[in-house]
């Protein structure tokens, strides 16, 4: 029993962590349009960044600053914002496929410096060594991961409701009118560059949060962490859900993990011997057939956005008029 | 440093034939089709099989060509290859990406696109395995036609150059010589303005289809030939295709074509300076700088 409690504790832990990002490709696809090739670079340069400022002194390299867990999260999500920026900089204002290209592209860079710049980021070894907050403290492995996943519940519901406030504020009216119709926000004296720079950046710090938890859960990383597989089940996870819905983000996740692991789990223990080395090709196939089958069949996901139309059905309309007329 | 210059346009000439069916598309169909490259992957392949099966033919066929590792067979196969790859990547348009173009928004299909390379890429894992193989055995022993230790050049590399040579040749003969490369050409320049011209948008975009696909297995064979097969293949060119179309100017086949060549010496002279283990990261590099620095490219309009 406190196997499969603590299994699933496991699963919920990197569900939701993953969660996280999704949220952030939300605010970039779902609400902005902004297509992110590169996730798992904000993702890693989060990573990256919280170990580098509080892991353990190293004595082969740069880092290991040892500053208190939450301004180690605070730079390491500040870090995957730089690279944002500098990827958005060059990009916001063209073509939109181009940020998809330069995205990839700044995710297969940044995997090669973590895999050679040793002096950095400890090269294919990664870092580890990092002490987890409270680790010691709580001393019963099995309470703290409990512990530990009620601190990402409490970070997916913060992601959660800043972003629920966020696209029902004016700034969010104004996302979606950048991603709906350009020239019209232009018109109306809105720089859709702007927007779609602070979006992306926005999107990108909570996809280095998201990373940043997940180094801290795995007390490591390397660069086996930022396989670009990772990007492409992020995707699924946000189209499944249904993107423009943060709800729909949060289910597709939970969706799109669990078949991935059960995959995973049912190839590890039906499949043939000579097959297993194919395991990992069959379930990359299973991830491309997801997207392109959920965008062939069901294009709006699970939860599709809802979007307030109340103030332009016919009756509401009618209604207005008819008071303004009444006196 | 001459053994980098020749590399580099080796490589380059290899990403120009990759990257025209990739500008061709993102300009008429104005999406970035990041499943382009494993046409590369396919059409080396296909190749393989084709080439295992018609030497079983006739002994005539599997004979070396003089100072090549390059039989009749092969030739013949890559040919055959050119032709499927084309048909497949005209294909995959009809069942994906025209019903995603009538439904939704290009950017809806450049997540297809990454969709259909995974697929791609995983299939050909799973048909061929994992590990990278060679057209054949002799490859490794190539000819080699200078052995100085400063400039070392195989025959078959001199060959894959003669090919990238002929193709962009005949390339441009059919876009300026013939009317369906002038349709082409139109369409790709501005695809409204040639429909009112009576030019058939929808046979343009086959047509175009075809033609990167073809153009894509041709390089995927001289990739082979110079380096290895492998399912990677293609992952491991993309960005570089991409690289090459942003530097010539989306849209530009002449643009693509020295874009390649830019990307090619570009890269190979780099790791002079730089270590090995960064070389993927390079075309991200010139990606970044081309976009600070001249984001229509060099032959790219305005837009």
């Amino acid at each position: 029993m406190i196997g499969l409690i603590s299994y699933l504790t496991f699963f919920l832990t990197i569900a939701l962590i993953l969660a996280i990002a999704v949220l952030g490709l939300n605010l970039q696809w779902g609400f902005t349009g902004l297509f992110n090739g590169g996730i798992v670079a904000f993702f890693g340069a989060g990573a990256y960044g919280i170990v580098l400022l509080g892991g353990p002194e190293r004595v082969d390299g740069l880092g290991g600053f040892g500053l208190p867990y939450p301004i180690a999260l605070i730079g390491g999500v500040l870090s995957a914002g730089a690279l944002a920026l500098l990827v958005g900089l060059a990009t916001t204002k063209l073509r939109h496929d181009y940020l998809a290209i330069a995205t990839f592209g700044v995710a297969i860079a940044l995997e090669s410096v973590a895999r050679n710049a040793e002096y950095f980021t400890g090269g294919a070894k990664g870092l580890s060594g990092f002490e987890r907050p409270f680790e010691s403290f709580i001393g019963n492995p099995f309470v703290y991961s409990l512990a530990f996943l009620f601190v990402v519940c409490l970070c997916v519901t913060a992601v959660y409701l800043f972003l629920e406030t966020l696209v029902r504020s004016p700034f969010g009216r104004l996302l979606r009118a950048v991603r709906e119709n350009e020239r019209a926000a232009t018109s109306l004296g809105k720089s859709p560059p702007t927007v779609r720079l602070i979006s992306f950046v926005l999107g990108a710090m909570i996809m280095g949060l998201s990373g940043g938890l997940y180094a801290t859960f795995y007390a490591f990383i390397s660069p086996q962490d930022l396989a670009p597989v990772l990007t492409f089940q992020i995707w699924a996870m946000l189209i499944v859900g249904g993107s423009g819905n943060n709800k729909g983000a949060i289910l597709g996740t939970l969706v799109v993990w669990g078949s991935w692991v059960g995959s995973g789990w049912l190839l590890a223990a039906l499949a043939p011997q000579e097959w297993q080395l194919y395991a990992g090709s069959i379930q990359y196939i299973l991830i491309g057939s997801i997207i392109v089958l959920t965008l062939l069949a069901r294009p709006r996901g699970l939860l599709p956005e809802k979007l307030s139309q109340m103030h332009y059905t016919r009756q509401h309309v009618l209604a207005h008029t008819n008071a303004r007329e009444a006196p | 440093m001459l053994q980098s210059l020749f590399d580099g346009i080796l490589v380059g000439s290899i990403l120009s034939l990759g990257a025209i069916g990739l500008t061709l598309i993102m300009h008429i169909l104005r999406f970035a089709n990041f499943s382009h490259a494993e046409l590369i992957s396919l059409g080396a392949y296909v190749t393989l099989t084709l080439d295992a099966t018609i030497s079983g033919m006739s002994d005539l066929l599997t004979e070396k060509l003089p100072q090549l590792s390059v039989s009749m067979s092969l030739i013949l196969a890559m040919l055959l290859a050119l032709l499927i790859t084309g048909i497949f990547a005209a294909l995959i348009d009809v069942l994906i990406f025209k019903r995603l173009r009538d439904n939704a928004g290009p950017l809806t299909m450049v997540f297809a696109s990454f969709g259909i390379g995974l697929i791609v890429r995983n299939v050909i894992g799973l048909i061929y395995g994992l590990k990278s193989t060679h057209y054949n055995n002799d490859i490794a022993f190539a000819m080699m036609i200078s052995a100085d230790p400063l400039l070392l050049v195989k025959a078959d590399q001199l060959f894959i150059l003669a090919l990238t040579l002929v193709v962009m040749v005949a390339l441009h003969l059919l876009l300026t010589r013939t009317s369906i490369g002038y349709a082409l050409l139109a369409v790709s320049e501005n695809p409204e303005l040639a429909q009112v011209n009576g030019i058939n948008l929808a046979a343009m975009v086959r047509l175009a289809w075809m033609l990167g696909g073809a153009l894509a297995a041709i390089a995927g064979v001289c990739y082979a030939l110079n380096n290895q097969l492998s399912p990677v293949m293609g992952r491991d060119l993309v960005l570089s295709l991409f690289a090459a179309a942003i530097v010539g100017g989306i849209g530009s086949v002449y643009g693509a074509a020295l874009g390649g060549l830019i990307v090619g010496l570009a890269s190979s002279l780099a790791l002079l300076y730089i270590p090995t283990g960064y070389k993927p990261a390079m075309p991200f590099v010139i990606i970044l700088l081309a976009l600070y620095i001249r984001p229509n490219g060099l032959f790219g309009e305005e837009r």
